[in-house]
């Protein structure tokens, strides 16, 4: 394919010796554009979290100043809260609530795709459909009531709330693709459905897995309304915590990117060495038709 | 799964127990496994939905505590006739959410298209792309605020080297939800990108070559042939993004806070309804406007499934 698209390309251009094409040359200042349109903004946040808010308010010092680390210092001063016990706070949930619905979903993804449950992934995917502030108020309530609030399990929980969905969309997806020949060859060798399960077809659903693992983790690290309801003092998660930065007198801006270079550098790493990952989770489903 | 059904010579209950229980799990595996999943939506979801449209119809506030009364249809009646605050959130919401997905799809399809054609620097434009969507939306809202402050802002900064004046962006009322729309599109113009991509990545080449045997020229390539092929999946990036750009609250909630804004000038369906929720408890009003919120929802995805259906 790689070989057809550049021989059509260049043929006709030898043939003909036209003097110039605009095709590269768009095609080039259209990915210039994208790449400063998309690393800009965030290259200026990080710049910004170096500089002390006078030079953030001197536009001569916009690309080259001296660098300071006061704002992670700020930031990371216990006086304005621990953020230290925010970014584990984060990763806990995050980490706790996929664990948990990576249990649950996969194999229930299997059995929807193998079964054809179709009803039933419809009810589940109701999920992500439903506006999450329909359901606070009565989870509020109950967990109220149970003398949860403030703890972990109503953010793991709601959190999960998101995460299941997730995971069992993209693992239907997976599961649909996925040949039914080889469980169907280990049940006649005597494997009983359950076992072929776990000793075919989940081995063999790992990228699958990681996959859904992944996006579930980002999407639970991002989450910002159910932890801005649920969470307590001491279960705050980073994104509650930025938002806390501001709502005082005047926008401490440098302190403030270096909270939000805090929460999204994690994440970022993540997608740098996982990116084949989530885009065949986020585009999962989408080119089935 | 019939191999199994037939290798059942014994009666059941002369086996020991641990293979009658095998037995048994393996009979039921269908449930055994989509059933906890199930469990745990409805408890979270089919209870709390319930709970919800029951508050719709009472005069819940202030407290959840506190006992209410039933009044019918009345909150929804309030709603409906509200001109002041429910009405134009639906406005925002669908302004927001239509302006986003509009611009989202030109710019995606433009960017899958760049990408589609391997080249050398493919894999880091490709990750550069993918960072905006992974980002904590809190923290895009905030690294957006800075960049469009009117006087420090970078944005600003940039026009004013063409002599364009500077502009209010998020600081006035008439401009900051197209703003916002514009954070949107910042991050999740990437996510229609690589799901368009994934689409044009799965075409066969064959069309696009008889086209071009026809004497077809790019754009009649592109808006005949590659567009109609593209048209599932661009409908399945319309309704992945459409749902989540009407529940925006991160962005939105972040950068102009309570109520979005002194103007309500950024309030949604989902910003309003929080509000009223967890700013000034008023449950019962709230339910109501999030079950006419959710069935809003619902009938805008059974009005793109239709067209799916259409085209399949």
């Amino acid at each position: 394919m790689t070989a057809l698209a550049e021989g059509r390309v260049s043929a006709p251009a030898r043939r003909r010796r036209r003097p110039f094409r605009w095709g590269p040359v768009g095609r080039f200042v259209g990915l210039a554009v994208i790449i400063v349109m998309f690393l800009g903004p965030i290259v200026w946040m990080v710049l910004a979290s170096f500089k002390l808010n006078v030079q953030i308010y001197d536009s001569s010092q916009a690309i080259i100043f001296e660098p300071t680390l006061e704002n992670y210092g700020t930031v990371f001063d216990p006086r304005r809260g621990n953020y230290l016990v925010y970014i584990w706070n984060s990763f806990f949930i995050a980490f706790m609530a996929t664990g948990l619905s990576l249990v649950l979903a996969v194999p229930a993804a299997y059995a929807m795709s193998r079964f054809l449950m179709n009803k039933s992934a419809t009810t589940v995917l109701l999920a992500r459909i439903i506006p999450g502030v329909s359901l606070l108020v009565p989870w509020y309530y109950i967990f109220a009531q149970l003398r949860m609030t403030g703890s972990f399990l109503p953010l793991i929980l709601s959190h999960m709330f998101v995460s299941l969905p997730l995971i069992l969309y993209i693992m239907m997806s997976f599961f649909d693709q996925m040949p039914e020949e080889l469980e169907e060859s280990a049940q006649v060798d005597g494997l009983t459905p359950i076992q072929a399960f776990f000793r075919i077809t989940l081995p063999l659903s790992i990228s699958g897995i990681a996959t859904a693992t992944i996006l579930s983790f980002i999407f639970s690290w991002n989450n910002f309304m159910f932890a801005l309801v649920l969470a307590g003092p001491s279960t705050k998660t980073l994104p509650v915590a930025i938002f806390d930065f501001i709502g005082y007198a005047s926008i401490d801006w440098g302190a403030l990117m270096a909270a939000s270079v805090v929460v999204t550098t994690p994440i970022m790493l993540i997608a740098l060495f996982t990116q084949r990952y989530i885009v065949s989770g986020l585009t999962a489903g989408a080119t089935k038709g | 799964m019939t191999a199994v059904q037939n290798r059942t010579p014994r009666p059941a209950a002369q086996l020991p127990p641990r293979e009658r229980l095998s037995r048994w799990a393996n009979k039921n595996r269908k449930w055994l496994f989509a059933g906890p999943s199930m469990a745990f939506v409805a408890l979270l979801l089919v209870i709390p939905l319930a709970w919800t449209l029951v508050l719709s119809l009472t005069d819940s506030k202030r407290s959840v505590r506190r006992p209410f009364d039933f009044i019918g249809l009345e909150n929804y009646v309030e709603a409906l006739t509200d001109t002041e605050r429910f009405w134009p959130s639906v406005g925002r919401t669908l302004a927001f959410t239509g302006g986003a997905l509009f611009f989202e799809l030109i710019l995606g399809m433009i960017i899958a298209l760049l990408l589609w054609k391997p080249f050398r620097g493919q894999g880091l434009v490709r990750t550069i792309v993918l960072l905006p969507l992974v980002a904590t939306p809190v923290a895009v809202g905030m690294m957006w605020r800075l960049l469009f402050e009117p006087n420090i802002g970078f944005v600003n900064e940039f026009l004013s080297w063409f002599g364009i004046p500077a502009q209010p962006w998020l600081a006035d009322p008439n401009t900051s939800l197209a703003t916002l729309t514009f954070v949107d599109i910042w991050q999740w113009t990437p996510m229609v990108a690589l799901i368009l991509l994934a689409g044009l990545t799965g075409l066969s080449e064959e069309p696009q070559e008889a086209a071009r045997m026809d004497g077809a020229n790019a754009w009649q390539r592109f808006w005949y042939v590659t567009v109609p092929l593209m048209r599932p999946v661009i409908i399945a990036a319309v309704l992945l993004r459409g749902i989540d750009a009407l529940k925006t609250f991160d962005i939105l909630y972040a950068t102009k806070g309570k109520g979005g804004g002194a103007f309500h000038d950024v309030e949604t369906l989902n910003v309003y309804a929080y509000g009223l929720s967890f700013d000034y408890n008023e449950y019962g009003l709230a339910s109501a406007v999030l079950i006419l919120f959710f069935l809003m929802i619902l009938a805008i995805i059974w009005v793109i499934q239709m067209q799916r259906k259409a085209t399949s």
